[in-house]
Order: structure tokens, then sequence, then C-alpha cells
């Protein structure tokens, strides 16, 4: 039973890794929780945006991600 | 003569064969312009105008390399979606944009768009149009190495006024 966070752009460096196992189901507290404090800060971000299975929330603090489901941590793009 | 060029030509075409009206792709390695744009071209017989435009990386300074990584669930498909609506704006006979991932080096190639449409004026506007929003609204990130490590790049203010022309 787990989820899967993927840190993209400048967060894989915070993270010190590209993707993590987190328990399911996780919701946005569960998130914040998982993230440690300095990923947490930069999700409090407007600019920083969730993706579920594949689709960007309107409202990341509605996440509810189920067990297989992945979750990306999707920072300002930088464009092409 | 005539008979060999059009032999050619063929060849040409049978060896990129390109999705119409719309061909777009995400590529970890470099790519054929001439190539390319010969194949489009001959894909859109019907247009009366055909723009490309050829993004490189810049010579600029001590970067040494460029990375771009973007996400395979929301990258491509929003690259699709954003030629189909150009498509649609500036009724083209089609577009191809293709745009490299992974790590360049400078005069490298990173992005080619091209539009046709029976019009110049549609083909240069949807053009300008996908590159504005392919440079601050599609989702790749950037970081060049420089002579002191790598540095994470967030688009220009300019980048942001460009893609508002359009709203």
């Amino acid at each position: 039973m787990s989820v899967t966070l993927i840190f993209l752009g400048p967060l894989r460096d915070l993270a010190g890794e590209q993707d993590r196992e987190v328990p399911a189901p996780l919701d946005w507290a569960g998130l914040i929780e998982q993230v440690g404090p300095e990923i947490a800060a930069q999700l409090e971000d407007d600019r920083v945006n969730v993706a579920c299975k594949g689709k960007v929330l309107a409202d990341k603090t509605a996440l509810l991600a189920e067990d297989g489901d992945e979750v990306a941590l999707l920072p300002p793009v930088s464009g092409g | 003569m005539a008979t060999k060029l059009r032999c050619c030509r063929r060849s040409a075409v049978a060896r990129l064969a390109l999705s119409t009206p719309l061909d777009v792709r995400l590529l970890d390695k470099g790519m054929s312009v001439g190539e390319a744009l010969a194949a489009f071209n001959a894909a859109h017989d019907k247009a009366g105008g055909v723009v490309s435009f050829l993004g490189k990386v810049r010579p600029d300074g001590d970067v040494r390399a460029l990375e771009l990584t973007h996400y395979e669930p929301l990258t491509l498909p929003g690259m699709k979606e954003l030629a189909a609506n150009a498509k649609t704006r500036f009724d083209l006979d089609g577009a191809l944009v293709w745009h490299r991932v992974g790590v360049m080096t400078p005069g490298e190639s990173i992005v080619l768009v091209a539009t046709a449409a029976r019009h110049r004026r549609n083909a240069f506007e949807a053009a300008d149009f996908l590159m504005d929003h392919l440079k601050s609204a599609a989702w790749f990130w950037k970081r060049e190495r420089r002579d002191d490590g790598w540095h994470w790049i967030e688009p220009r203010d300019a980048d942001h006024a460009d893609l508002a022309r359009w709203n």
C-alpha cells in the first residue's frame, strides 16, 4: 500500500532523490508530513503545483492519493 | 535530372514519416533539422507558406551545458494540446513541434517549430505563439552547468510578458 512521490526540477535536489515510496492513502497533511520541512515550505508556494495520476490538481490541498498512485511535485517551470 | 530530383524527394519522405496534421515529439538525442523540414514541407503541399523556428543553446559566458528535464505524464500531452490550440486558432494546415530533453551543449538545437498555413501571416503568428508558450508555460525544468556547478533557471520576466500577448 504505497504512493510514489516524484520530485521534479530543483525539488529533486532538495529531496536528494528522484522518487520515494510513502504509505497510502496520502492527503495534503500527509504529504506535508512526509516531505520534511524544507520541501513542505516550497509546497506552500502558490507557484508550486501537485499532480496526481498525471493530472495537475486545481486545488493541491484536496490531494487524495491511493495505493499505486503517482504524485508529482512540480516547481515553477523554466520553459524550453 | 527532373526524374532524379523527384526520386530524391520521395526517398527523403520515406526516411522520415511525420504524423499529420500535428507532429509533436520529445527527443532525447539531436534532431535532423533539414530532414524534418523537408518532410514537413512535403506533408503540407496545399499550404501557401511554411514558417520554421530553430532554438539553440546560446553560447553564453561560462555556460558549459544545459539540462532539460520533463515529466512524462504532463509534458508531451501539454505540448500536443498546445499544438492543437495553435492549429485551431491560426487555421493551420499543420504544425511540427519537436523539443529536446537531456543534456545539451552550446550551439545544439533545443527546439524546432514549423507551421504550415494557407497564408503566411497565420504561419508566422502560430510559430510565435507556439514558441512563447513553450518558453514559459510548458512542463520543462532547466539548469545550466557553469564553472561553479549547476544552477536552476526560471523564466525571465520577458518570457512571461511574451506569453501575456496572446491572452
